[in-house]
């Protein structure tokens, strides 16, 4: 619910985007550290939720959700819902079409 | 005002029509090409997407004759696949899935929740031309050579083995999605941010929150079919194996992206007609819709449930069983917000105050066909039946018992019910109950064998059929001609209307709504000032103290 | 929601807003324009979000069943020219968000600079990409007709180990959904550069810093979104099948 003085809303300081920056910058060296490794299964698992961090970074701070109405909060989570739906609805056929073979 | 009609029309000795209105606000081609103003958008659409039904319903005519004897004589088994692809592409693509959300949907949602103009009113122009740049592709294919893999575009058929046009037409729909995406976006913006001081969400007309259910779905599916149409393209101009198996794709990977958004487009093409209904049922029932809550949530519980459902088409297609069962359970599930709306609209007229105008004859065959084809949903929805009915005629009866049956009687009625708000006249009252019975009766008789020729097996797609299935063939063929006089008849009375119809006034129907209460026809800015509302939706015993009020102070 | 704020307090509309210049004249105030702006831009995001969805689980698809197919394409591909492209994208980013704020202070020369800087950023990320592309299709790896399976099935590297051509052959999905999410991607950006030329010229004569600032806003929601897409896109065809199963 957003208030009626909107148009004063929140600016970010520069600061805090240099900050986020930095940290994506650091996360996107491990990430790109870690791929050297060979940690198996744990290797797409490091490296996407390493990716999710920074996209989360940068929905939060650098396209301001933080500080969004809840309306524009709940936009973004109906898109990754039917996204969800999409990939876990179609995989309930691959999973159950060749049990134990993912 | 006699006691069987609801119709109360102003003198029309002295009525005169309002000298400025939205019709009249710029002449000449360019003030119609370039408008902003979402009420001539939506007689744009309007006009277009009729253009594109006479095209369907002339293949739809082709294919009954051709279907009327058992041999394949009149054209041949390649003719005919073309005549059944069109058929659905432009009938689903470019005539169901338009022709409530941007035409009615256009007019409507500013006026009925008291806004001067849709939220990115450009944007709302240029999705019209999207919309026409992807009917061009469309119509270059049926030109040039026609298409035939079903509007389905099922690959590998569609990326490897048939030689038509198919890029084009793949092109066309993926154009025309984006149409859709703006449409959606649109509404969904202006519902959201454009609604009158006190008009809060449960005082929106329930036509607002199906509107909002199918702008909802607009936004979520319609991408992935741009994305797949996308990928059909490539794969048929470069080979690349994506959906091939001969290089280690998989078609059903196919199937599934493009159901993911035609299951949920088939709510595109009842969710607008529902909200039609509501209005209607409450206006000629003269009483409240009963249980607003349950059908206002019951049209978002339909457009959620609609991305859980979509592999029903698909139970036969080699998917786990596994799967399936999951994609059952959900299809049922649809069966329980569709019959909250029914029940609902059925106890609104319980001890209402029914008149029998024609958009209540419409709203009555709505919601009598509806159900027959909600109802065969459900039997289809179950692995054991579907596996039986599959490709029969019975899935075709089902689905128009839905389309045409269910979306456009509720189409007629919407046009029907707002044609005095739309033009400012009346079209005439007993031409128009006959049409509509035309309609029923036409539609009936078409359709219905069609459930009796699936179940005996008669599969779909064929051009010929052994000559023991003739008698219902022949049947639902001269249905078919019954039901194009019902559409021939409303075109020409519309059009008659247009000048000799009876001067409407502002609220012919003495309905609530904003709609009704603005002059006939609107304002270019609707409002002269933004209306405040401070009544409920429906509230017909307000409407009828006011009236009485009014002919107090009258007298 | 927000209107509904209004709705219950309709004097708050009714009173002395100030009429804003940048008002079109269906809205009632300025708030409620620029909130129906992002909200507008948001939804469009959210259609972008299932746009790339189809393909991504094409990838999620793919990468199951062909992953030696996938390792060897993957490998194909340079991790360093990959994060040097993540971090120009990343970098872009943070100057359209410096740009955000210049136009939300009214800062004409800081907007100009921080869009110069983005264009700049973004063209070169585009090069980059070409580059890469160039480089994929002198080794016979666009997939179509052209397509070459040479390299796996007899590699001139010796740590390599060869495919059969069965399995090779399904090195050219990995490469389609390759082509198809970055070039995708790279459209983005190049409909993102175009805007952004547009901006910069308006920019220029002060507009988007005279206390209007939607436009840029906008704008930088679409860039972001866009660099989203990137960070997954660099872990998927970039850093997740480098190592064959054991």
């Amino acid at each position: 619910m957003s208030t009626p003085t909107l148009h004063k809303h929140h600016i970010i300081q520069p600061r805090l985007y240099l900050t986020i920056l930095i940290v994506l910058l650091v996360l996107t060296a491990t990430t790109t550290g870690v791929a050297f490794l060979d940690l198996g299964v744990l290797n797409p698992i490091v490296a996407l939720a390493i990716a999710c961090i920074k996209a989360t970074l940068v929905i939060l701070f650098f396209m301001h959700l933080r500080y969004s109405s809840k309306l524009l909060k709940l936009t973004l989570c109906a898109g990754l819902f039917t996204f969800t739906v999409l990939i876990l609805l179609t995989l309930t056929d691959y999973m159950s079409r060749a049990w134990g073979l993912w | 005002m006699s006691s069987t009609s609801i119709i109360n029309l102003p003198n029309q000795q002295t009525a005169r029509m309002p000298k400025n209105h939205y019709l009249n606000s710029g002449y000449g081609l360019k003030s119609w090409a370039l408008t902003l103003d979402h009420k001539r958008i939506a007689i744009l659409y309007l006009l277009t997407t009729l253009f594109f039904f006479c095209i369907g319903g002339l293949m739809a005519a082709l294919m009954r004759l051709e279907l009327l004897t058992p041999a394949g004589d009149l054209v041949a088994s390649d003719t005919y696949n073309k005549l059944f692809s069109i058929h659905g592409i432009i009938m689903v693509f470019f005539f169901l899935v338009p022709i409530a959300p941007a035409v009615l949907g256009n007019f409507l949602i500013p006026i009925m929740i008291g806004a001067k103009d849709v939220a990115f009113p450009k944007l709302n122009l240029l999705s019209y031309y999207i919309f026409l740049i992807g009917g061009f592709f469309e119509l270059y294919s049926i030109i040039w050579g026609g298409v035939d893999t079903g509007w389905t575009f099922t690959t590998p058929l569609s990326t490897h083995y048939v030689n038509t046009n198919v890029i084009s037409a793949a092109m066309g729909i993926f154009i025309a999605g984006f149409s859709s995406i703006l449409t959606g976006l649109n509404f969904v913006v202006t519902i959201h941010r454009l609604r009158a001081p006190g008009m809060t969400w449960f005082r929106l007309p329930l036509f607002i929150w199906s509107y909002y259910a199918t702008a909802i779905i607009f936004i979520l599916a319609t991408p992935v079919i741009a994305i797949t149409m996308v990928l059909i393209a490539m794969e048929r101009v470069f080979g690349i194996g994506v959906f091939d198996p001969a290089l280690g794709g998989d078609p059903i990977l196919f199937q599934h992206l493009f159901w993911f958004y035609s299951h949920p487009a088939v709510y595109v093409m009842i969710l607008p007609g529902m909200g039609v209904m509501s209005e209607v049922v409450g206006c000629f029932s003269r009483k409240r819709v009963f249980g607003y809550t349950a059908v206002a949530f019951s049209s978002v519980a339909i457009a959620v449930f609609s991305f859980f459902v979509w592999a029903h088409h698909m139970f036969i297609m080699g998917i786990s069983n596994y799967s399936a069962l999951v994609f059952s359970l959900f299809s049922m599930l649809v069966a329980i917000p569709s019959a909250i709306k029914v029940f609902n609209w059925s106890a609104t007229m319980y001890k209402g105050s029914i008149t029998f105008e024609t958009p209540m004859l419409y709203a009555f065959s709505f919601i009598g066909l509806f159900t027959i084809g909600g109802l065969t949903g459900v039997m289809l929805a179950s692995l054991g039946m579907d596996i039986h009915m599959t490709e029969t005629y019975f899935v075709v009866a089902h689905f128009h018992y839905v389309m045409v049956g269910g979306m456009v009687s509720a189409v007629m009625c919407g046009l029907h019910f707002w044609w005095p708000k739309i033009t400012g006249r009346m079209y005439p009252e007993q031409l128009g109950k006959l049409a509509a019975s035309t309609l029923f009766i036409g539609f009936n008789l078409t359709f219905f064998p069609q459930f009796i020729l699936g179940y005996l097996g008669m599969p779909r797609r064929y051009h010929a059929y052994p000559a023991e299935f003739q008698v219902l063939n022949v049947m639902s063929t001269a249905g078919a001609s019954i039901l194009a006089i019902g559409y021939l008849l409303p075109a020409m009375y519309f059009l008659w209307s247009l000048k000799y119809g009876a001067i409407a006034g502002s609220n012919p129907w003495q309905a609530t709504g904003l709609e009704w209460q603005i002059q006939s026809p609107p304002l270019k800015d609707n409002f002269e000032e933004i209306p405040v509302v401070d009544f409920e939706a429906y509230d017909y015993e307000w409407l009828a103290n006011k009236t009485r009020h009014e002919v107090t102070n009258v007298g | 929601m927000d209107s509904q704020v209004i709705a219950n307090d309709p004097e708050e509309t009714q009173s002395a807003h100030e009429h804003s210049p940048h008002l079109v004249h269906h809205y009632a105030t300025m708030d409620q324009q620029v909130e129906s702006a992002s909200f507008g831009m948001w939804i469009f995001l959210l259609t972008e979000i299932m746009f790339f969805g189809g393909m991504f689980m094409a990838y999620l698809l793919y990468r199951n069943w062909y992953y030696d197919a996938f390792v060897a394409g993957s490998n194909l591909l340079s991790i360093q020219f990959g994060t040097a492209m993540t971090t120009i994208l990343i970098v872009s980013s943070f100057t359209v968000a410096m740009g955000v704020f210049c136009s939300e202070t009214r800062n004409r020369k800081g907007l100009v600079a921080a869009l110069s800087l983005t264009l700049v950023l973004g063209i070169s990320f585009l090069c980059m990409k070409g580059t890469e592309w160039h480089g994929i299709y002198v080794e016979h790896h666009v997939p179509g007709p052209n397509f070459s399976i040479e390299t796996f099935v007899h590699p001139t590297d010796a740590r390599d180990v060869p495919m059969s051509p069965d399995a090779a052959q399904h090195t050219q999905i990995f490469f389609f959904l390759y082509f198809a999410l970055t070039g995708i991607h790279a459209l983005h950006m190049v409909i993102g550069c175009s805007v952004l030329i547009f901006l910069l010229i308006r920019a220029r004569q002060g507009a988007y810093t005279d206390g209007n600032p939607t436009m840029i806003h906008n704008f930088g929601l679409y860039w972001h979104f866009v660099d989203i897409v990137w960070i997954f896109l660099f872990p998927l065809l970039y850093l997740i099948s480098r190592h064959p199963l054991k």
